[in-house]
């Protein structure tokens, strides 16, 4: 079954109106916090929950915020990491769409926490609807006296920025992102200073993903022990998956973490298209190595998942059945990261290019017996040797599926040919 | 002079929210886009003489993004996913459809102007695939019947 705490009102067509979230209760959670919370205790509220970051790496939201220097004098920021790009992700689009206020209402709430009063909303250029919702709402949330000076008679002072970016996937990477904002090409930078510390314009700042965000109204409502009793015992609340690939109902499901794998291929994503057999899954977007069917059994939160050997990551599942070319596969994503790496490091801007030529070539029926381990190679040796972790991002495919198909690749390089037929056919209607 | 004045205008009250000018050259470029569906060196340099920043700083962040093209495009500019979730279910048969239905290769304009067929990235739209984004709407769940019906009234709108 799913848990719906942040998609409860994502269907109704009205949500999107602040009218509409008021009647829902959206905005009490800030005017709490401006009445009766202060920041500090707020910062301790979201440490004692257990929220964890949902943009892919998974970690604890509080404590991130608590390496904001108290005393710097400069202006701190927040953005909204609304950039969503990774293949196989569509979750955040659920809330920006369905709940923006959910949205605008985590952000103040981060905001207010923080110190900061300009936040920024950085949204990937493409998505249109989600852009003319949120600003939509941020303009009415002004209207209404929740944006701007001396907000309701607190004294404190936010303003919320839109930024729309180019079209560009490094962008979501948190320091790539800044660079972005900052009006510079979206280059990654190195790590330390980390962007708590020195980040947006070499002030503090703190990137949050939008689903992170939106889970703030409700434990400001409900509070840290409710929240943090949602889940596992490390990985608290819930989250929205997005089931894609070959399943009867792709979709977004939100779990409480810790929910089956099985239960959610084969109970609400309605099973395997066609009912054939299932060959691999990709549990948590693009950069992350796939798990064979025995792994079904595998609970979704951040430790089974790390444990069964791949990542919860940003919740993305892509389901494979028997009849996918795994290399055709590894090309595909081979593709991707070749076209979306910045280029600031050789080993990521060669090696992503080097691979995908070689997939391009085994697929195409010209590969070579040592070419698979010249990918290794190449894989290897990005891994770990460049700035940002896309590069490491790149290798996975790659490393994973000569892993777990090697006998694939041999096949496809001995006969020229594909061991299994993955003409996935265009439906007619 | 290529951008409007009420382009400029736009871009200059954009610049105003920012705590430093450059981060509105994305803004800026996004403005210009979408006036004209291309950029170019002259718009470039409208951009930096508004924001009072370099050509080059302008020049230099269009070209790293993939929404700031300098080619001119058909009307309605097809964006096809070719990722993962819609390669699963046929995208490279929707693409190869349409540039056959077309008659058109990738990245040309149709004889008459209206049509550009191009590949993209995953467009966060992996549950409703396969998916293609047609100037800025996202059409989902594709089959060949709703494409033959998107192209019959895309033209029939001209
Ligand atoms: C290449 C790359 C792309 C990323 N894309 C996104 C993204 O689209 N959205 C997102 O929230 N985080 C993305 N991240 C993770 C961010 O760097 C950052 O960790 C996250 O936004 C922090 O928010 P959280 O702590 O709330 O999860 C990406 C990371 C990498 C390395
Ligand atoms: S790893 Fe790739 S994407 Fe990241 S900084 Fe280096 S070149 Fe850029
Ligand atoms: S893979 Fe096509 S929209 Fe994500």
């Amino acid at each position: 079954m799913e848990t719906k705490l942040l998609t409860q009102y994502v269907s109704d067509p009205q949500q999107h109106t602040i009218e509409r979230a008021i009647e829902h209760g959206a905005y009490q959670a800030w005017q709490k916090v401006l009445k009766e919370i202060a920041s500090a205790d707020l910062i301790q509220i979201v440490k004692d929950s257990g929220l964890r970051g949902r943009g892919g790496a998974g970690f604890p939201a509080g404590m991130k915020w608590s390496f904001v220097p108290k005393d710097s004098p400069k202006p701190k920021y927040l953005c909204c990491n609304a950039d969503e790009s990774e293949p196989g992700t569509c979750k955040d689009r659920v809330l920006l769409e369905g709940d923006p206020h959910a949205v605008v209402e985590g952000m103040m709430i981060a905001s207010y926490a923080i110190g900061c009063h300009t936040a920024f909303f950085y949204i990937r250029g493409e998505y249109d609807v989600s852009q003319v919702r949120m600003s939509k709402a941020i303009d009415d949330a002004y209207a209404k006296g929740f944006l701007g000076k001396n907000i309701l008679g607190s004294g404190y002072d936010l303003d919320i920025v839109v930024h729309r970016g180019g079209g560009a996937y490094i962008c979501g990477e948190e320091t790539a992102l800044l660079s972005s904002l900052e009006g510079d090409k979206g280059l990654a930078r190195l790590k330390p200073p980390f962007p708590a510390v020195e980040g947006l314009y070499n002030c503090p700042t703190i990137i949050n993903n939008v689903e992170t965000l939106a889970n703030l109204p409700h434990i400001v409502m409900k509070g840290a022990q409710w929240f943090a009793g949602l889940g596992t015992e490390k990985s608290k609340g819930t989250r929205i998956f997005s089931v894609s690939g070959h399943v009867k109902k792709p979709g977004n499901y939100e779990l409480e973490l810790g929910y089956s794998l099985r239960d959610l291929v084969y109970g609400l994503a309605g099973g395997i298209l066609d009912d054939r057999p299932l060959k691999a899954i990709i549990p948590g977007g693009s950069s992350t190595p796939l798990l064979l069917p025995d792994k079904i059994d595998t609970k979704l939160d951040f430790e089974s998942v790390a444990a069964a050997g791949s990542m919860l990551g940003s919740g993305a599942i892509i389901v494979m059945h028997e009849e996918t070319c795994i290399v055709w596969v590894a090309e595909i994503l081979a593709h991707f990261y070749m076209h979306e790496s910045c280029g600031k490091c050789t080993p990521c801007r060669q090696g992503t290019g080097w691979m995908y030529e070689i997939l391009r070539r085994i697929e195409a029926g010209h590969g070579k017996m040592e070419d698979i381990d010249t990918l290794l190679d190449i894989a290897d040796n990005i891994e770990g040797n460049t700035i940002c972790p896309l590069g490491d991002a790149a290798a996975v495919p790659v490393i994973s599926t000569i892993k777990l198909f090697r006998d694939e690749y041999v096949y496809h390089i001995e006969h020229g040919k594909c061991k299994v037929r993955s003409e996935f056919k265009l439906r007619a209607k | 002079m290529i951008l409007s004045d009420s382009a400029k205008l736009q871009i200059s009250q954009t610049a105003k929210r920012y705590p430093k000018v450059r981060s509105a050259i994305l803004p800026a470029l996004h403005v210009a886009y979408e006036e004209h569906g291309y950029l170019s060196d002259q718009m470039y340099e409208e951009i930096a003489q508004v924001l009072e920043v370099k050509f080059v700083e302008v020049a230099e962040a269009a070209s790293f993004y993939t929404m700031f093209p300098k080619a001119k495009r058909g009307r309605y500019l097809i964006q096809v996913c070719r990722n993962i979730s819609c390669a699963l279910l046929g995208s490279h048969h929707l693409t190869a459809y349409l540039l056959d239905k077309l008659n058109v290769e990738l990245g040309e304009i149709t004889a008459d102007g209206l049509f550009t067929v191009v590949e993209a990235e995953c467009l966060g739209s992996c549950t409703t695939a396969p998916m293609m984004q047609v100037n800025a709407h996202y059409y989902e769940n594709l089959t060949v019947e709703k494409v033959d019906r998107l192209i019959d009234e895309f033209r029939s709108q001209k």
